[in-house]
């Protein structure tokens, strides 16, 4: 109904293009502001002025220092003019400015003038300023009117006091906390926000005394909290103390779940949703306690506002994950909510029904879903299409009508990532469901026929080479992916040739029929397309001819490769620009980043196309090259490992530093990366001073200083020590971060002549036997652990004590030994009460390493470990072991 | 030497307590609200780690016109730390909002995540967002307290054109709202007043509509009372 009317109007503004702002320019409203100089002040044009001012500001115009400082020194004239609505725009105009150090001494004595005036707006808007501009000298001084202030009878004046308490709380936690009496008294205020803000931060400043949050609980509970918003917060609270004291107690009644419940029956809808949330946030809540949160959300469900609506299906949205079964009573209204105008809703309340839906309905939700497929963004439909794929890993048997769900918006219109999401999906059916992998196989042929995405169609392939061949018939899928080599571009065709050839040399009974196909691929105009035909014909057709038997030839040709591809794709790229023959072994083998697992359903090895990890590039590759051109360390031989960075201080301090801990075969090399961070500081010969006392076996032979560290440009400084070759030695090592500091003018960006020696404390490192182990994974662990002698395995039990979950127990070995979880172990199931971890690793001196892990832990969380290590050699085998009892 | 204190660049991170194991007692773990890592820090560093835990917090409120152009716009945090920034996601909000009917009630949306409430009338788009984990009603109670407190202060005239004439009462409105990302008043009545109170001519007349619009609601709440 109101559509016609914005239309007029836009036509309106159109026409006459009218603003009161059109043509409205920076240096001429700066040349109007002059009139806040005039000894007659007229208050009603100087509030246009700053009106104006505000709306440059507003609209992102930028004022140079100089501007600023003239502005703000006008506007501090303007303090003189008795006008109410003026001084609001002053305030207003100061706080935008937020005036630099120096300047806030000329409006201080004005503010804090009108702090104490009798107008109550003056008070709450000084006091709202004149925090925010203050530093800590400045607020001893006004502390007393502050104070004065929290308790003052009119709401306004308090609560821009306390919300100033809150803000100040951050940086001047000292003073703030002596207010405490005050904001006591504060809380008891009838003013619903006073109490509110009140009550924010009298939590804020006892927030880390535990008891002091409990009982501070204990009595508001009791009632006399009157704002909603206050209530709110008093739930958040509540349920941090909940959480906080089953840490404690291991069983029985939760304390203060009945206020939770009350809060249920509250006539504010803010706080009935705030408090269902916190119940079902609560940790390990029982159905039981879920009942009652959940009816009411379910209420919400059919509110007429989005709002409520949305806040409540996210919130089932969650709790579906943990306690599908609770949330099934909302399943009718939950469907209804498919057809919900708001997009959001809709797809929350899809993804929700997919999880609790039970096998009988899910076919009754694809027909509901495929409607609504038509009309939502591609980000959403991805969503579904992996809720989808969960569902149907939790359903194996209706993966017919999932896997035909999937196919048919597979045909439909969509961008790269919703068609990426669908193919992966297919994959993961594949893989997991058998019964699935023809029909799956099928379409994603169908799909090739006519997929506009080289990416996907390359990979469709591959996989389509891996599986086809083990089908019940394999050649139906040859015409498919001929079909490729006839009609696509050159970087699908060579594929297709490999997928051939795979078939070729895995199903004896094709092979005549594809080498004739391969032959035609020998007239191809593409050279990658010729070479790759050429290759398997020769390896194939000819078996004996290059050497070697049927399997050697398989293996070379399809085998798989056993370094990450991240690293290959860099050691690569080096090569091209060198003259050095390319040697394979020459590549590391360190996994650097984790293979994109499968978020949705842990503990499945689902990958999707195995896509290339994207993102860090090979991070070991630029230290190798950083180190080998440093001729100091020419002589250390070959790098064995770097470890990821470690900072050494934290964040957002003045200098900040990591190091990375560089291992060769006799040497341990720091390397510090230092960053400034503040602008007017040059700092030169920057060292670190390493203090090696509780690391006896390593001994300095070097210091590389760094010979300037200019703002916000990174450098580096090296330290390298000598331990015994081959020998996993550990050591605690203490920094100390030396340097020149020189003066740099801000403006002109010249430093001082005259520097100031100067140190800082960096936090210690530790060089730890994981230090020494090289994450390498091995992509089949059974045979692996099968080829390496039995006579080095060493088996050992550990009891681990009492630990929280089973999941961090298996992580924090993880990390202590260092090693590649493989086969996607690392995962823990929720809830098992067992677990077996398959490691693997190349221990310093090459030595191969594998460990098998198994885990129990019984119902007083006490947890048990078996840890096996086979290894190339016994010694070494021991050393494991060594490293975990001292972990 | 001008060294700079810690909390003068520090960003806001939330951590939500969690159980980080045995020795709990040593350490405080959480998840950061702003990359989504768990953590877990020593004591003497959790201790200097500024929290807004627990307290509802507004990201911005934006009003923007039927262009997506700037109005009036108000941040209180350093999400969006330059101008470009600020601008891409006021465009991103308003493109992809601008096709849904949040006229009669306040919609809602997540957006890059977070949660975008909104309501529209005339050519004029009200935006307020809050953080990913914030209760979606407090959200919305802030809209609603911004977006009734510009009608009456623009008398129920409201679009683009008196918003811009009377800029300095919509800025001041933002003022009184939120202060710092704390929310200041909710309260369409009290938030106009606090605002008039100090023009001169606002007054009187003001405080007839705000009886009006308090009879306004309260027919309204009764309608609804009765439909349910």
């Amino acid at each position: 109904m109101a559509q016609p009317f914005v239309k007029k109007d836009d036509d309106l503004d159109e026409e006459e293009e009218y603003s009161p702002f059109y043509g409205i320019e920076k240096g001429a409203v700066l040349q109007e502001a002059r009139v806040f100089h005039d000894p007659q002040l007229d208050a009603r044009r100087c509030s246009q002025v700053i009106t104006k001012l505000l709306y440059l500001l507003n609209q992102g115009e930028t004022f140079t220092k100089v501007e600023a400082t003239e502005v703000f020194f006008a506007v501090t004239k303007l303090f003189q003019s008795k006008d109410t609505v003026l001084r609001r725009m002053v305030y207003l105009m100061i706080k935008e400015l937020s005036p630099s150090a120096d300047e806030v001494i000329i409006v201080t004595s004005s503010l804090m003038k009108d702090m104490n005036s009798k107008t109550d707006m003056y008070r709450a808007n000084a006091i709202r300023v004149l925090c925010r501009i203050t530093d800590s000298t400045l607020l001893t001084q006004i502390e007393r009117y502050l104070k004065q202030a929290i308790v003052d009878k009119n709401p306004v004046v308090a609560s821009a006091a306390l919300v100033s308490g809150v803000h100040l709380l951050q940086t001047n936690s000292e003073i703030v906390k002596r207010w405490s009496n005050e904001v006591q008294e504060a809380v008891q205020s009838r003013a619903a926000l006073v109490q509110f803000h009140a009550l924010a931060l009298l939590h804020q400043i006892r927030q880390n005394d535990r008891l002091a949050v409990s009982k501070l609980v204990t009595s508001l509970t009791k009632g006399s909290v009157r704002s909603p918003l206050a209530q709110c917060l008093l739930i958040r609270y509540t349920s941090q103390v909940i959480r906080e004291s089953s840490m404690n107690t291991q069983a029985g009644e939760r304390p203060f779940f009945d206020y939770l419940e009350s809060c249920l029956r509250h006539k504010s809808e803010m706080v009935v949703f705030e408090a269902a949330r916190a119940i079902t946030e609560l940790s390990g809540v029982t159905s039981r306690e879920l009942t009652p949160a959940i009816t009411v959300l379910q209420l919400f469900l059919s509110s007429s506002k989005p709002v409520l609506r949305f806040a409540a299906i996210r919130t089932l949205n969650k709790v579906a994950s943990t306690h599908p079964l609770a949330v099934t009573n909302c399943n009718i209204d939950m469907e209804s909510l498919i057809s919900d105008q708001n997009r959001s809703i809709a797809t929350l309340a899809i993804t929700t029904l997919l999880k609790t839906g039970n096998e009988s309905s899910v076919d009754r939700l694809m027909k509901q879903i495929t409607n609504f497929m038509s009309d939502i963004a591609d980000e959403f439909k991805i969503v579904v299409v992996e809720a989808i794929r969960s569902l149907c890993l939790k359903f194996p048997l209706k993966y017919r009508s999932m896997m035909n769900f999937l196919s048919n918006i597979l045909r439909e219109e969509g961008g790269f990532d919703y068609k990426k999401a669908i193919v992966d999906s297919i994959v993961i059916l594949i893989r997991d469901i058998p019964d699935a992998k023809e029909i799956g196989l099928f379409h994603l042929c169908e799909f090739i026929e006519d997929c506009e995405f080289t990416y996907l169609s390359t990979q469709i392939l591959h996989f389509l080479g891996n599986e086809g061949p083990k089908t019940s018939d394999p050649s139906k899928y040859i015409r498919y992916i001929y079909n490729r080599v006839i009609l696509e571009n050159a970087t699908v065709r060579a594929s297709a040739v490999s997928t051939l050839a795979k078939f070729g040399a895995m199903v004896d009974s094709l092979k005549p029929r594809i080498f004739v196909l391969l032959r035609r691929c020998l007239f191809d105009s593409d050279d990658e397309v010729r070479d790759r035909a050429t290759l398997y014909l020769n390896t194939l057709v000819s078996d004996a001819s290059v050497g070697g038997t049927d399997e050697d030839v398989k293996d070379f040709l399809f085998g798989p490769l056993d370094v990450p591809l991240v690293n290959l794709e860099t050691s690569l790229r080096n090569y091209e620009a060198s003259d050095i023959p390319f040697d394979i072994t020459s590549v590391p083998k360190e996994v650097k980043s984790q293979p994109l697992a499968e978020k949705k359903a842990p503990g499945k090895k689902a990958i999707g196309l195995g896509a290339p990890p994207s993102g860090p590039t090979s991070v070991v590759d630029a230290y190798e090259k950083l180190l080998s051109s440093i001729p100091e360390f020419s002589s250390f031989g070959k790098l064995f490992k770097s470890c990821s960075p470690m900072e050494l201080t934290e964040p957002e301090t003045e200098y900040a530093v990591n190091v990375v801990k560089h291992i060769f075969d006799g040497h341990v090399v720091f390397q510090y990366n230092c960053t400034n961070t503040i602008p007017e500081q040059l700092l030169e010969k920057v060292t670190v001073f390493v203090d090696a006392s509780e690391a006896e076996e390593f001994s300095e032979v070097l210091t590389k200083p760094l010979q300037s560290l200019p703002y916000d440009s990174p450098g580096q400084t090296f330290v390298a020590f000598e331990k015994p070759e081959g020998v996993p030695a550990i050591g605690k090592f203490s920094n100390l971060l030396k340097f020149v500091v020189k003066e740099v003018d801000p403006a002109t960006g010249e430093a001082d002549e005259e520097g100031v020696e100067d140190e800082y404390q960096l936090e210690d490192l530790e060089i730890v036997a994981a230090d020494y182990m090289l994450k390498v994974g091995v992509s089949n662990f059974k045979n692996a652990w099968e080829n390496l002698d039995p006579d080095n395995e060493r088996i050992d039990e550990y009891g681990l004590g009492v630990k929280e979950s089973l999941a961090e127990t298996v992580s924090a070995v993880i990390d202590i030994l260092g090693m590649q979880p493989c086969e996607g172990t690392e995962v823990v199931p929720n809830n098992s009460r067992s677990h077996t971890c398959l490691l693997s690793g190349i221990f310093i001196g090459n030595v191969k390493v594998l460990v098998r892990v198994s885990f129990g832990i019984d119902g007083s969380k006490q947890v048990a470990m078996k840890l096996a290590v086979r290894s190339e050699d016994p010694d070494i085998s021991e050393k494991i072991h060594e490293i975990v009892a001292e972990g | 030497m001008i060294r700079r204190t810690l909390t003068e660049r520090r960003r806001w991170i939330r951590f939500d307590p969690i159980t980080t194991g045995t020795d709990y007692e040593l350490s405080i773990g959480g998840r950061c609200a702003n990359c989504r890592l768990d953590l877990v820090v020593p004591l003497p560093f959790a201790l200097r780690i500024s929290r807004m835990d627990c307290c509802p917090s507004i990201k911005n409120v934006l009003l923007l016109d039927s262009e997506g152009k700037r109005v009036a716009v108000k941040y209180y945090t350093d999400d969006w730390p330059t101008l470009a920034a600020k601008l891409a996601y006021e465009k991103s909000i308003f493109t992809k909002t601008l096709k849904t009917n949040a006229r009669t009630e306040a919609e809602i949306a997540m957006l890059d995540g977070y949660i975008v409430v909104y309501k529209f009338i005339q050519d004029l788009h009200f935006f307020v967002t809050g953080g990913d984990d914030e209760n979606e009603l407090i959200i919305a109670t802030v809209l609603q307290g911004f977006f009734d407190a510009v009608g009456l202060l623009l008398r129920n005239n409201v679009d683009k054109r008196s918003a811009l004439e009377n800029l300095d009462l919509i800025l001041l409105c933002l003022d009184e709202i939120v202060d710092g990302g704390i929310v200041l008043e909710t309260e369409a009545s009290v938030i106009a007043t606090k605002v008039a109170a100090n023009s001169l001519d606002g007054a009187t007349s003001l405080s007839e509509q705000t009886i009006s619009q308090a009879l306004a609601t309260a027919r309204e709440h009764l309608a609804r009372s009765l439909l349910k």
